[in-house]
């Protein structure tokens, strides 16, 4: 379970994340949907230490990022926006690497790497060099890296942005399976029409602040709206920044 | 081996090693230019010394039928002369086209004035702007001289003249120095090849494993697993050492084969370049390299792009040089305090190993701790970077 307990974050005068609380639920999709510029991916980096609140707390599994990161780190994956690969290193080799770094022996690295592919369909690329891949392979291997402590809990920046429609199909089914196992998944994106499919928890973002949260149903009849674009819409007060 | 640090390390290092750039760079280019480049110079520069006291010159001579001893002096001192047949203009045309290289013009009246004692002139028409010819020259006027010399003393001494009279001071120069320490002169940019070698192998891996990889954007995912920070840094870094003596390694074993190509026992050197002393060197330079690597990677951490580290690096690799100049220029000895300053003092001792000198153990120390030390402090400068959050740019 992730949590963040009223975080702010301000970068000289702007005002990147401004008293932000959500909180995303083990066995379920949660989806931070909001414009370019909302505090999204500022709000994901707080939750996964890459920066340090300037006010409030960040809360995994119990564990306060703040007192203990290293424990917190261990049942965290993270998913950057836009994640490089090592690209002399095959995918295999890649996903590996992060493996033996979190302290997996050498044949447990080979046998869940192995299950990673095997789970995600990525035979069919792994075992090339990553310098050759499409965006797509680049993110799927990138999400099997993240994953590969088998960590309990998720922080994907944008994960889809860029892909075409059938690498995005596969991420998805990629991410409803990590869901199944009872995962606790929270999503960045500014695709409505992705929060809607993927989702089953909303946390609708702008301006660094929290304006709506709750499932598709909840959104819509605080909105008034039976459309739940038109709801996202009528939430922020324009599209400016969202697909 | 599974502490982070290592994985790192390893990793890095087989990626690199996968790299064509970098392995050309460090393992090819870097070590391989200076000892290249210095037998190719050396030799060429050393052959040419040597030619000139030893080859045979041809000398174009007018008029030589008139100056039978002076032909045959030439003659001994390796200068053949080869009659021709001309007048002073069309000497002197026969230079300026190119035709010939020199001439030497035996007037009219030579061996008349030779015989009664009168000054004797002759004309060496040459071109003292074409400077590969102006040695050549040069030898033969010293040989006009040195015949003009002689015949004067015999001159003398048909008169009866202690020839003495002439010489009323004699200097004496007394050269202490040694077939090696001589070679020095020669073998003097050895040591700088030496330490841009070391320079060379780390200079894509520092900017691959920082800059490089903040701009692959594989660097926040690195940074969000469980590993304490210091680790990753000093897993690059140490990356980025192995490759600066693994191209150090490669440099002295190419210097070994060049030197020999060098004829040094012929210009009265003698190149101290054995097994021992290229032990000696790599052990000098082992702290350099931990200098040299903490520096390449706290420089290559503040740029923001690849290309940005290529061109600060570059401008560092000055660096290290600017010491080494400067000692040249000054005259620098080695003493405590040279020895404090690191790419000088590694300099000064590697000097020191190719003269043959006792090098002090107290100056070795100094300069091995003090290297050390300051590269550790550039260590810890690149691991506190590596813990602020615009590390990511």
């Amino acid at each position: 379970m992730i949590e963040a307990h009223g975080l702010f974050k301000h970068f000289g005068s702007v005002r990147a994340v401004d008293g932000v609380s959500l909180r995303a639920a083990d066995g379920c999709i949660t989806g931070l949907l909001g414009p370019n510029g909302a505090g999204k991916s500022t709000t994901l980096r707080l939750l996964s230490s890459m920066l340090q609140p300037d006010q409030g707390s960040a809360v995994i599994d119990g564990i306060d990022l703040a007192t203990d990161p290293m424990t917190a780190r261990r049942t965290l994956g993270v998913l950057p926006h836009d994640a490089g690969l090592y690209p002399h290193l095959s995918g295999r080799e890649n996903i590996a690497y992060f493996g033996k770094l979190c302290g997996l022996s050498r044949e447990r690295v080979q046998a869940r790497v192995a299950e990673l592919i095997d789970d995600f369909a990525l035979g069919e690329f792994a075992d090339r060099p990553a310098k050759g891949y499409s965006q797509g392979q680049r993110t799927r291997i990138a999400l099997a890296r993240a994953i590969v402590h088998r960590p309990r809990n998720l922080l994907l920046d944008e994960p889809t942005a860029g892909l075409d429609v059938m690498a995005t199909r596969g991420l998805r089914e990629q991410v409803r399976q990590l869901r199944d196992t009872g995962r606790c998944v929270l999503l960045s994106s500014h695709v409505m029409q992705e929060v809607t499919n993927l989702c089953d928890h909303i946390v609708i973002i702008a301006q660094g602040r929290v304006v709506a949260a709750g499932s598709p149903d909840q959104i819509r009849s605080q909105a008034g709206q039976e459309d739940l674009e038109e709801a996202f819409v009528s939430i922020i007060g324009s599209t400016e920044g969202l697909e | 081996m599974n502490s982070p640090l290592w994985i790192v390390a390893a990793k890095e290092v087989l990626e690199n090693i996968r790299d064509r750039r970098t392995v050309l760079t460090a393992l090819l280019f870097g070590p391989l230019f200076g000892p290249v480049l210095f037998a190719g110079m050396l030799g060429f520069s050393v052959d040419r010394a040597l030619d000139d006291d030893t080859s045979v010159l041809t000398l174009h001579a007018a008029g030589a039928g008139q100056a039978p001893n002076l032909s045959a002096f030439l003659t001994a001192q390796g200068i053949e002369i080869q009659p021709l047949e001309t007048d002073l203009a069309g000497a002197r045309a026969a230079v300026a086209n190119g035709e010939r290289e020199r001439i030497l013009f035996i007037p009219g009246g030579y061996a008349e004035a030779v015989r009664s004692g009168r000054i004797a002139r002759v004309q060496l028409v040459a071109d003292s702007s074409d400077q590969t010819g102006n040695r050549d020259t040069d030898r033969v006027r010293r040989a006009l001289t040195a015949y003009g010399n002689r015949t004067g003393l015999l001159r003398l001494q048909a008169r009866g003249v202690d020839p003495a009279i002439l010489q009323p001071l004699a200097v004496d120069e007394i050269d202490i120095s040694t077939p090696a320490g001589r070679s020095v002169l020669l073998l003097g940019m050895v040591s700088y090849f030496l330490l841009f070698a070391v320079l060379m192998g780390g200079f894509y891996l520092a900017i691959d494993t920082t800059a490089g990889e903040r701009e692959r954007h594989s660097l926040e995912p690195l940074l969000g697993l469980p590993v304490p920070r210091w680790q990753i840094v000093g897993g690059k870094i140490l990356a980025t050492w192995l490759f600066m003596m693994l191209s150090l390694i490669i440099a002295l074993a190419a210097f070994a084969v060049s030197l020999q190509l060098v004829p040094f026992e012929e210009l009265g050197m003698r190149s101290n370049f054995g097994f021992g002393v290229a032990v000696s060197i790599f052990l000098a330079l082992t702290p350099f390299a931990v200098f040299a690597a903490g520096l390449l990677t706290l420089v290559a951490s503040f740029t923001r792009s690849y290309r940005e580290a290529q061109s600060y690096l570059t401008v560092v690799l000055l660096v290290p040089t600017v010491p080494i100049i400067f000692a040249n220029f000054s005259g620098v000895r080695p003493d405590l305090l040279t020895m404090a300053v690191p790419s000088l003092s590694q300099h000064l001792l590697i000097t020191q190993l190719l003269k043959a000198e006792p090098l002090s153990a107290l100056q070795a120390t100094i300069s091995g701790v003090v290297t050390t030390g300051l590269g550790l402090v550039l260590i810890w400068l690149v691991a506190r970077l590596y813990r602020r959050e615009s590390i990511l740019g």
